[in-house]
């Protein structure tokens, strides 16, 4: 049986409308060409992200060295290819991860009347601690490691999730076609998936673009601080946390992985704002 | 009126129910004994063992639950282990550069978000509106540590007007206290007055072109008492609600902000209780501020029923 489900629109028109608008269109190919750089990271950087090399130690950006060298005289240009592989997929971990456990909790309250109450309030309570606050508290608890941030920050995002599903499912929920598939003796967890989940997508991606560019700045503030991921794995947090110590005689071993935390985020706000215009015309307010 | 704010009253003490039992769960999910991750690998088991019971760890988790909880309502948050003093007590201590800090920086973020907000969607795609609307985007995107890094390196280092970091010591007067301030509000105000600024605008494009408000100007009333009195004040509610976000950013900015800037806060106490495992420390520091962001909501709602007569919960 085909499901009965409000077309979605087709890919390529999508991809060239959001292409379109010149502001998204800019985030998108930034984007594209800061993951293409860390997936390459190995064929481009110029020198190995942990060759030492003590004779030049803080050497300026130059030709040498593209963005300069760090205390311990790596090159920080290599270096933050290889951060950009780290803190991009722990990003993207953390949208995978409370996308998943959103999507659940977003359908359960939405869709089931008894459930809705007891789980709105949880996701409120959750949504009472800063983010920053319940990341370092359970990184704290569970060990500090990647996957441990990816857990922690998954758990911190997953109710702002939850709350863009619940919200929809509501709706979908007393739509006909919805009642017809009930009325046909679909089982509910096929309801679920099929009817409602495939429609909530749109508000879904829209969050998760700007969850993703969060995640990235949580993710350097707990690597900063010494709480996240370990100082040796070199992550754009982690490098500002050395560089720092060193701002006075070297300030572009901070100055250039902060510029690439700055310009990451931009890029997935300026994509995350076009996706909100097309997929939502409901929130587009012109923000 | 009464019922409404009864409803609220109801709906807030059970998000604090919950926020306590996610404040007690989270130190149990600790991999293993959380006494010996505390003391650390060279205790002797007679040493976790003396902990475990001076926590209450020996108990069963439902009778852990409910002291946990008569603590709490008495405002005992526990003993801190390495400070060897309450956990109420190393908070209080630490409460004024992080209120401080939480305050200016909201006054910073409202004092440039409002008039900006307001200006952009007065002046709708003006070179004024695109130039802030930019910026806004731009500071939403900056890790506040980075920023204040710069700021330090700029402000402090390079032209010498303040100092770099610290409260100006024990016994230091209020100015010396206020000075050390600036710069830490001033980067956090900056960084959260983009989404407040982002907020205002659309806010008010909503209203500007409403019905009463070309009533008012067809009536001959001045333009910015037309945009403050009739326009601005219609779209305060939103507005208001999104200051109220802020303050909890804010919380959680200040937690990074402080450490960069060397301020003796509740933030800086919390990341070195994290270094040196003091769970009491961490969980009466999530509570408290989990607490206050509850009840600055609760109070933005009963704002809203002040603001606009309409609301109804």
């Amino acid at each position: 049986m085909g499901a009965i489900t409000v077309p979605l629109q087709s890919e390529p028109r999508f991809v060239s409308r959001l292409m379109a608008r010149p502001t998204s269109a800019a985030g998108v190919i930034v984007l594209v060409v800061i993951v293409l750089a860390a997936i390459a990271a190995p064929l481009i950087a110029p020198y190995a992200p942990g060759k030492l090399s003590i004779a030049n130690r803080l050497d300026p950006p130059g030709l040498e060295h593209l963005f300069g060298t760090d205390d311990f005289g790596r090159d920080v240009f290599s270096r933050m290819l290889y951060a950009a592989r780290t803190s991009l997929s722990v990003g993207f971990a953390v949208v995978i991860f409370s996308s998943i456990i959103g999507i659940v909790l977003g359908l359960m309250a939405g869709f089931f009347r008894k459930l809705d109450t007891p789980m709105s309030r949880l996701i409120d309570a959750m949504m009472a601690f800063p983010d920053i606050l319940l990341a370092i508290a359970l990184v704290a608890a569970l060990g500090p490691s990647a996957i441990n941030v990816v857990v922690a920050l998954g758990i911190v995002y997953a109710p702002r999730l939850a709350r863009v599903v619940r919200a929809s499912t509501l709706v979908i929920r007393e739509l006909p076609y919805v009642e017809a598939a009930r009325a046909l003796g679909v089982p509910t967890p096929i309801i679920l998936v099929r009817h409602v989940l495939r429609n909530v997508t749109s508000p879904l991606l829209v969050q998760a673009t700007f969850i993703f560019a969060n995640a990235i700045l949580a993710e350097a503030g707990l690597s900063f601080l010494g709480v996240g991921i370990s100082p040796d794995t070199p992550t754009w947090g982690t490098m500002i946390s050395v560089g720092r110590q060193y701002m006075d005689q070297a300030g572009w071993i901070m100055m250039f992985p902060g510029a690439a935390i700055v310009v990451t985020v931009l890029a997935l706000q300026l994509v995350g704002d076009g996706l909100r215009d097309l997929l939502d015309p409901r929130l587009a307010k012109d923000i | 009126m009464l019922r409404s704010i009864l409803n609220r009253l109801l709906g807030m003490i059970t998000v604090m129910a919950l926020v306590v039992t996610i404040v007690f769960v989270i130190v149990r999910v600790t991999p293993g004994d959380p006494a010996a991750v505390m003391l650390g690998p060279e205790a002797t088991a007679s040493d976790i063992e003396a902990l475990r019971v001076k926590l209450g760890l020996d108990q069963p988790m439902p009778v852990q639950f409910l002291r946990y909880v008569a603590g709490v309502v008495q405002g005992d948050l526990g003993q801190s282990i390495f400070l060897g003093q309450p956990v109420t007590t190393a908070l209080l201590d630490r409460a004024e550069p992080t209120i401080f800090l939480t305050i200016f920086s909201l006054l910073i973020a409202t004092a440039v978000a409002l008039p900006v907000g307001i200006l952009s969607a007065y002046k709708r795609g003006s070179f004024f509106d695109q130039t802030a609307t930019t910026l806004a985007m731009f500071a939403a995107s900056v890790p506040s540590f980075w920023l204040g890094l710069l700021f330090i390196q700029f402000f402090a280092v390079h032209l010498g007007w303040f100092n770099t970091s610290g409260y100006g010591g024990p016994g230091a007067s209020l100015a010396v206290r206020l000075n050390h301030l600036v710069l830490p509000a001033l980067t956090l105000g900056l960084i959260s007055s983009a989404l407040i600024t982002r907020f205002t605008r659309a806010s008010m494009l909503d209203v500007l072109n409403d019905d009463y408000v070309r009533t008012a100007r067809s009536k001959g009333m001045s333009e910015w008492r037309v945009v403050l009195r009739h326009a601005f004040k219609n779209a305060l509610i939103p507005i208001l609600t999104v200051i109220g976000l802020t303050a909890a950013l804010l919380i959680s900015g200040a937690v990074v902000t402080e450490t960069v800037f060397g301020l003796p806060g509740v933030g800086n106490l919390v990341v070195s209780a994290v270094l040196r495992r003091d769970y009491p420390v961490i969980q009466g520091a999530l509570l408290v501020i989990a607490g206050a962001y509850v009840l600055v909501n609760f109070a933005i709602d009963m704002l809203y029923l002040l603001v606009d007569p309409r609301v109804r919960y």
